[in-house]
C-alpha cells in the first residue's frame, strides 16, 4: 500500500492535467459525432468523470481534502442524473423502436 | 379654564364620531340632540374662556397639547393659542353654530340623510374651531383644509342632483386653488423666519423694514387663499353656487363662518400685511371690486338664496376693504355682525322656503308678511342691519370701515358708499318682493303655507335680538361710547395700529361721513319700496329680454362662461392633447412599439431552432469554447 501511494505522488500533476483533457475531448467529440443516445450518455459521464479525477489530483497536490468531498456530491448527482437519462432514454426507445437522435427532430420552437 | 380650551374643538369631534357611526341607529331626535348638545357645551367653555380672559392681564395663552411633527429645524406642536381674537372667532363659531344646529333640527326634519347632515355640521364646527384656534399655520391649515372638506360634503349633500354634485366640485377646486397660494405662502414663511408658530414669526417679522420683498411675496400668497376661502375675485364664483346646499349649510359656512376664515386669517397675520403696504393696497381694490362687483348682480338676482349669496360675497369684499385700509378691528367686527345678520337673513330665506314648498324663486313670493310673521320682522331686522342703518349692528361695524377708507382713500370711499346704497337696494328689493303686495306662487302652494316649527323661529328671534344690538360692543367714540371691540382686541393689533395710527378725521368730517353713507341707505330702500312694494315691480321672466346693463348684471356679467371659456376649455383642450398625442400617440407608442419589435425580432429568430439535437450540442459546445476564450483573453 505504501509503495503504491508513493507511486501515486510521485505521478506530476501534469500528467493529470494533460491526461484529464485528452479524457474530456475525447467525451466531448463522442458526444458532438455519436448518434446513438446512450453512446452520447456514456460521452457525458467520460466528461463528468474527467473532470472529477482532475478535481481529486488537485486535491492532493494541495493537501486540501474538500476537492474530493466535492467529488462525491459530483458522483451522486451523476448517478440521479443517469437514473433519469436512462428512463428517457427508455420512453424514447419505447416511442420511436429506436435511440437514434436524429429521430428526435421535433424539439423545435 | 383657558388651559381647558381643547375641550372646544372636542365636543363638537366626538359629536361628529357619535352621530357619524350611529346614524343608521340612533333616532332622528338624539342625532339631533348629541349635534346641538356638543355645540352648546362648547359655546359654554368659549364664554368661560372668554369671560377668563377679559379679566386676565395676560391676554395672549399658549396652550400646547403634544409635538406633531418634529423633523431636522422644523419643529411643529399641536397648540392652540387663546388671545382675544380667536376667543372672539369661538363665540361666534360655537354661538351662531349652535343656535343654526337648533334651527336645523327643524329644517331638516323630513329628510333622509338627517344624521348624515348633524355630523357633517359637527365636523364642521370641528374643523373651523381648529382653524380659529391653531397657535401656527399648520394646526391653522388643517382646519383651512377641514372646512373646505366640509363645505364640498355639505353644498353636494343631496348629491343625486347632478347640478348640486358639480357646484360642489366647483367649491372644492376653487378652495384648492387658493389653499395652493395659502400653502406656499406658509412655505416662504418658514424658510424666511424658519419658524411657523405665530408667537415666533410675527416678534421677527415686526423687525423687518417695510416693504420687505419676501414679505410681499409672502402676503401675496397668503392672499390669494384668502380670495379663495373668503370668495373674492377672482375665485368668488363657487360661493353663489354653493347655495345648492340646505339652507343651514349656507348660513353657517357661506355667511357666518368659513367665508370669514380668510379674513381671520390676514387679521391674524395682520403685522405681515401692515409691513407690505402694496399688499395692502391690492387687498383694498380686490375688497372694493368685489364688493361692488357682487354687488350689481345681487340687485338683479330672482333666487332669493341667490341675492343672498351675492351679498354676502359683498360684504366680505367690505371686510377685505378693511383689511386693506389698516382697519383690522373694523374688519373683525364686520365679521361679527356680519355673522350675525346674515345668519339670520339666511335663516329667514331658509323659514321662506320652507313655508314655499322648496321654492325659492322670489317671482313666485310676494305677500308672506302676514303668514310668516315672525319670519318677516326678524327678516326685516336683518335686512334694515345689513343696510347699515342706525342703530342697527351694520351701521356700526359698516361706519368704521368706511371711515378708515375715508381716511385712507377718498376714491374707495366713495365706491363704498355706491356698494352700500346697493347693498340697501338688493335687500329691501328682496325683503319687498317676498313679503309685500300679493302671493304670486301656485294656489297649491298658497294653501301650504305656515309659519315655520318653533326650533326654527327662536334661532331667528336670538339673531335679530343680536343684531339690533351687536354693534353697541364698538360704538365709537364720537357717538359716546368706547368701542369696547377696539380695545378687547387692541393687544392682536398693536404692532400694527403703532404702526399705521390710530383714525385722525375730526367730528364734523366724522359725522358727515356716517350721514352719507345712512342718507344713501335710506335713499336706496326708498327706491326699492317705490319699484318693489308701491309699484309692484316684478323682475322679468328669464326668457324676455332686458336691457344691456340688467343683462349683464342677470347673467353675473358672465364670469362663469368667461371662465370657461379661458380656463376651462383651454385646460380641458390641453388635457385632451395630452391624452390624444403625448399619452396615446407618443408613450403608448414607445411601449408598444418595444413590444411589437420584439415580437418581430423573435419570429425571425426562432427559426434557428432547427430540432436537431446535435446541432444543439455543437452549439452548446462552442458557446462553453468561447465563453472561455472570452475568459481567457479578457482578464
Amino acid at each position: 500500500m505504501e509503495s503504491i501511494t508513493n507511486s501515486i505522488q510521485g505521478v506530476p500533476l501534469n500528467h493529470y492535467i494533460l491526461f484529464c483533457a485528452i479524457l474530456f475531448s475525447i467525451g466531448v467529440m463522442g458526444v458532438l459525432i455519436r448518434r446513438n443516445a446512450i453512446v452520447i450518455f456514456m460521452s457525458v459521464e467520460l466528461m463528468l468523470n474527467a473532470v472529477n479525477l482532475l478535481l481529486t489530483a488537485f486535491s492532493v497536490h494541495h493537501g486540501d481534502a474538500s476537492g474530493q468531498v466535492f467529488v462525491f456530491f459530483v458522483m451522486a448527482l451523476a448517478a440521479a442524473e443517469v437514473a433519469v437519462g436512462l428512463a428517457i432514454i427508455v420512453m424514447i426507445y419505447r416511442n420511436t423502436s429506436s435511440t437514434d437522435i436524429n429521430v428526435l427532430n421535433r424539439l423545435k420552437w | 379654564m383657558i388651559d381647558f380650551v381643547w375641550l372646544v374643538p372636542l365636543f363638537p369631534l366626538i359629536g361628529f364620531l357619535i352621530i357619524g357611526l350611529g346614524r343608521n341607529i340612533l333616532p332622528k331626535a338624539v342625532a339631533g340632540f348629541i349635534g346641538s348638545l356638543t355645540v352648546l357645551l362648547s359655546f359654554a367653555v368659549s364664554i368661560a374662556i372668554f369671560v377668563q380672559l377679559e379679566s386676565s392681564a395676560v391676554k395672549t395663552h399658549i396652550v400646547p397639547l403634544f409635538d406633531w411633527i418634529r423633523a431636522g429645524n422644523l419643529l411643529v406642536p399641536f397648540s392652540f393659542q387663546v388671545d382675544p381674537l380667536s376667543a372672539l372667532m369661538l363665540l361666534i363659531v360655537t354661538g351662531i353654530g349652535f343656535l343654526i344646529h337648533v334651527y336645523s333640527t327643524g329644517y331638516m326634519h323630513h329628510d333622509a340623510g338627517f344624521s348624515k347632515f348633524f355630523s357633517y355640521l359637527n365636523l364642521f364646527i370641528f374643523f373651523m374651531l381648529l382653524l380659529v384656534l391653531g397657535s401656527n399655520y399648520i394646526v391653522m391649515f388643517i382646519g383651512w383644509e377641514g372646512v373646505g372638506l366640509c363645505s364640498y360634503l355639505l353644498i353636494g349633500f343631496w348629491y343625486t342632483n347632478s347640478a348640486y354634485a358639480s357646484a360642489a366640485k366647483k367649491a372644492f377646486i376653487m378652495n384648492r386653488i387658493g389653499d395652493l397660494g395659502f400653502l406656499i405662502g406658509v412655505f416662504l414663511i418658514f424658510a424666511t423666519f424658519g419658524s411657523l408658530e405665530f408667537a415666533q414669526v410675527f416678534p421677527q417679522a415686526a423687525n423687518l423694514a417695510p416693504n420687505n420683498p419676501f414679505l410681499i411675496l409672502i402676503t401675496i400668497l397668503l392672499f390669494i387663499g384668502a380670495t379663495g376661502k373668503s370668495a373674492q375675485i377672482p375665485l368668488f364664483t363657487w360661493l353663489p353656487d354653493a347655495m345648492a346646499g340646505p339652507t343651514p349649510v349656507s348660513a353657517l359656512i357661506h355667511a357666518a363662518t368659513m367665508v370669514t376664515a380668510g379674513i381671520y386669517m390676514i387679521a391674524r397675520s395682520n403685522i405681515l400685511f401692515t409691513l407690505a403696504p402694496l399688499t395692502l393696497e391690492i387687498v383694498a381694490i380686490i375688497g372694493i371690486a368685489t364688493a361692488l362687483l357682487a354687488a350689481t348682480i345681487a340687485v338683479t338676482q330672482t333666487d332669493i338664496k341667490k341675492v343672498l349669496a351675492y351679498s354676502t360675497v359683498s360684504q366680505l369684499g367690505y371686510m377685505f376693504l378693511a383689511l386693506g385700509v389698516g382697519a383690522y378691528t373694523g374688519a373683525m367686527f364686520h365679521v361679527l355682525t356680519h355673522a350675525f345678520f346674515k345668519a339670520l337673513l339666511f335663516l329667514g330665506a331658509g323659514s321662506v322656503i320652507h313655508a314655499m314648498s322648496n321654492e325659492q324663486d322670489m317671482r313666485a313670493m310676494g305677500g308672506l308678511k302676514k303668514k310668516l310673521p315672525i319670519t318677516f320682522i326678524t327678516m326685516l331686522i336683518g335686512t334694515i342691519a345689513i343696510s347699515g342703518i342706525p342703530p342697527f349692528s351694520g351701521f356700526f361695524s359698516k361706519d368704521e370701515i368706511l371711515a378708515h377708507t375715508y381716511q385712507h382713500s377718498k376714491t374707495l370711499w366713495v365706491l363704498g358708499v355706491i356698494g352700500a346704497m346697493f347693498t340697501a337696494f338688493y335687500m329691501f328689493r328682496m325683503l319687498f318682493l317676498t313679503f309685500y303686495n300679493k302671493f304670486r306662487g301656485t294656489h297649491e302652494q298658497e294653501h301650504h303655507l305656515h309659519e315655520s316649527p318653533k326650533s326654527m323661529t327662536i334661532p331667528l328671534i336670538v339673531l335679530a335680538a343680536l343684531s339690533v344690538v351687536g354693534g353697541f360692543i364698538g360704538i365709537p367714540h364720537i357717538l359716546g361710547g368706547h368701542h369696547w371691540l377696539s380695545q378687547f382686541l387692541a393687544p392682536v393689533f398693536y404692532q400694527s395700529s403703532v404702526r399705521t395710527g390710530a383714525l385722525t378725521l375730526d367730528h364734523q368730517t366724522e359725522f358727515l361721513l356716517m350721514g352719507v353713507s345712512v342718507a344713501g341707505a335710506v335713499i336706496a330702500a326708498l327706491i326699492a319700496f317705490v319699484k318693489y312694494s308701491k309699484n309692484n315691480h316684478v323682475p322679468l321672466a328669464d326668457n324676455v329680454d332686458r336691457g344691456t346693463l340688467a343683462r349683464l348684471s342677470y347673467h353675473k356679467y358672465y364670469i362663469d362662461e368667461i371662465y370657461d371659456f379661458a380656463i376651462s376649455k383651454p385646460l380641458n383642450f390641453l388635457s385632451g392633447f395630452f391624452y390624444r398625442v403625448v399619452d396615446k400617440a407618443a408613450i403608448d407608442g414607445v411601449v408598444q412599439g418595444l413590444g411589437r419589435a420584439t415580437t418581430e425580432a423573435s419570429k425571425g429568430l426562432r427559426l434557428l431552432q432547427s430540432g436537431n439535437i446535435g446541432f444543439y450540442i455543437f452549439m452548446m459546445v462552442a458557446g462553453i469554447v468561447a465563453l472561455l476564450l472570452y475568459g481567457f483573453y479578457n482578464i
